[in-house]
């Protein structure tokens, strides 16, 4: 374990800060010219994902988190848990629903995806920024209106309701960006 | 050589940058020149330290000399003072280790400069007029640093009791950390509320509370409250300079000092030698005078509207 005084924190640090995983996104070395100094810091917490701003004294230090990002396949669910497996050790983890969080809307069997662990157990789950999924459920499709912009909702294998062109049909294959949710293609097999 | 060293050659600044940068230099120089000030080399290495707790050094040490980068000309320029210099200025370089940001390098240009029977609001006057002519028309707002604290955090800088003024602090923070003194918790305050609250441009602050008076003489403000009389200047919000209505008398002086023996004592900090000559100069006596000491980087910065104080370095502390 390492130990980062104010003046070592740089973007990108993964730190303990009040009992938590976070990550440092900025720092801001501020000093009176006749005075103490401190650090303004803009943290996210790993687990909640929020951003806050906390001042620290200079000089005061925090303790390096074990956080690392590892690239994982998703197995399965069993309801409770998701199942992921490091491809090279074959190691399997198990993530809570809490770790998985808006990740369950997107992810296959199979997909590969990234499993943040904290102390060795799943803190979050960030899918592909695309996937490619089945549409499940939608209107019947207008064909060969291509051009009139309009959606539907569908919903997709996952289970995820996005917003779709008015020309598909249930059974076709989309690719979606997770980060937003939103549709950006059809697939040809 | 790795590819880090090998892009790590260039400036830091553009050079367009640099050249404005030598054209206000020359503007400050001639300034002060013009109005008989007199320019005065002092050393950058001397053999005593500042005694102010908050301020750290670079020690020199090898086997010819045993001494410090000065974080400020301050003693020299008091020794002149004393010896019946008159008015005068020093525009080179200043250190102050562990102060690297944006706003900070550890290895600074200073303008510090003196007047001889003049007061704090005289000085500030002067400070306005430089910068009005590196800036034509930014004018100037002036305020007391009470009124400060009344508009922005509605608490009465010197009369509000320290248990108060931490319960603000812990507001902000948002952590358990509060300073534990006055001087810091008013500091803190007015970093974090007040100085991205001050209008653009150039202001000015004075009648500091009591416990910020450094080398300021103390009065009494129209409220009677005993504050002292010291300022700063801002620009664009960011602390450009700082003066005094210079503290004169030794024996306050001497308390001043042992005020800050305390204080580095309390930290923990190395405690330094007492600079004997200055102290004699003290004793011998300062004529009544106003300085300010000013931070030429952060000027330069702010007049060619750049985010870091890097970006009008030719080369910054990291690329040395």
């Amino acid at each position: 374990m390492t130990v980062y005084s104010t003046s070592d924190l740089r973007s990108g640090l993964k730190v303990m800060f009040e009992r938590e995983p976070c990550l440092i996104l900025e720092n801001e070395f501020v000093k009176p010219g006749k005075g103490q100094a401190f650090s303004r810091i803009k943290i996210r917490n790993l687990r909640t994902g929020r951003v806050l701003d906390k001042t620290l004294k200079s000089g005061d230090s925090l303790e390096s988190a074990d956080v690392v990002d590892t690239e994982m396949q998703f197995l399965y669910e069993d309801g409770e848990f998701w199942y992921f497996m490091e491809p090279n050790t074959f190691e399997q983890y198990q993530a809570d629903s809490k770790a998985v969080g808006h990740a369950c809307n997107w992810l296959s069997e199979q997909d590969l995806c990234v499993v943040t662990l904290y102390n060795s157990v799943p803190l979050t789950i960030t899918p592909p920024n695309h996937v490619e999924l089945e549409i499940k459920e939608t209107d019947p499709g207008l064909r060969g209106d291509t051009a009139s912009g309009g959606t539907k909702p569908a919903v997709l294998s996952t289970g995820a309701v996005i917003k779709v062109p008015l020309f598909l049909e249930s059974g076709e294959k989309i690719r979606v960006d997770t980060r937003s949710g939103d549709y950006l293609g059809r697939v040809r097999d | 050589m790795t590819t880090e060293v090998a892009q790590n050659w260039q400036p830091a600044a553009e050079i367009s940058a640099l050249v404005e940068r030598s054209r206000i230099v020359a503007k400050l120089r001639t300034f002060l020149a013009d109005r008989g000030v007199l320019e005065v080399d002092v050393p950058i290495l001397g053999n005593y330290s500042v005694s102010d707790p908050y301020i750290d050094s670079f020690e020199v040490l090898n086997e010819r000399v045993e001494g410090f980068l000065q974080t400020s000309p301050e003693s020299f320029m008091k020794r002149l003072l004393a010896a019946g210099s008159g008015d005068i200025f020093f525009l080179g370089k200043a250190f102050r280790a562990g102060e690297i940001g944006v706003n900070h390098n550890p290895e600074f240009t200073m303008l510090e400069w003196y007047r001889v029977e003049w007061s704090e609001h005289e000085l500030m006057a002067e400070i306005a007029e430089l910068i009005n002519t590196l800036a034509p028309n930014i004018g100037s707002l002036t305020m007391s640093y009470r009124d400060a604290f009344i508009q922005h955090l509605g608490i009465d800088p010197h009369d509000i009791c320290l248990s108060n003024l931490q319960r603000h602090v812990s507001s902000i923070t948002g952590c358990k950390w509060r300073p534990e003194s006055r001087f810091n918790c008013l500091n803190f305050l007015f970093a974090n509320v007040i100085e991205p609250k001050l209008p653009r441009g150039l202001v000015f602050l004075y009648d500091y509370p009591e416990c910020h008076s450094a080398f300021a003489q103390l009065h009494y403000n129209r409220e009677g409250q005993l504050v002292s009389r010291r300022f700063e200047v801002y620009l664009n919000r960011l602390e450009l300079a700082n003066g005094y209505f210079e503290l004169t008398d030794p024996k306050e002086q001497h308390r001043r000092f042992d005020r800050d023996k305390r204080a580095r004592t309390a930290m923990r900090k190395k405690i330094l030698e007492e600079d004997a000559s200055a102290l004699a100069a003290l004793d011998v006596g300062l004529p009544s005078c106003a300085g300010v000491a000013l931070g030429v980087d952060r000027l330069i910065m702010q007049l060619l509207d750049k985010n870091s104080i890097q970006q009008i370095m030719a080369f910054s502390w990291a690329q040395r």
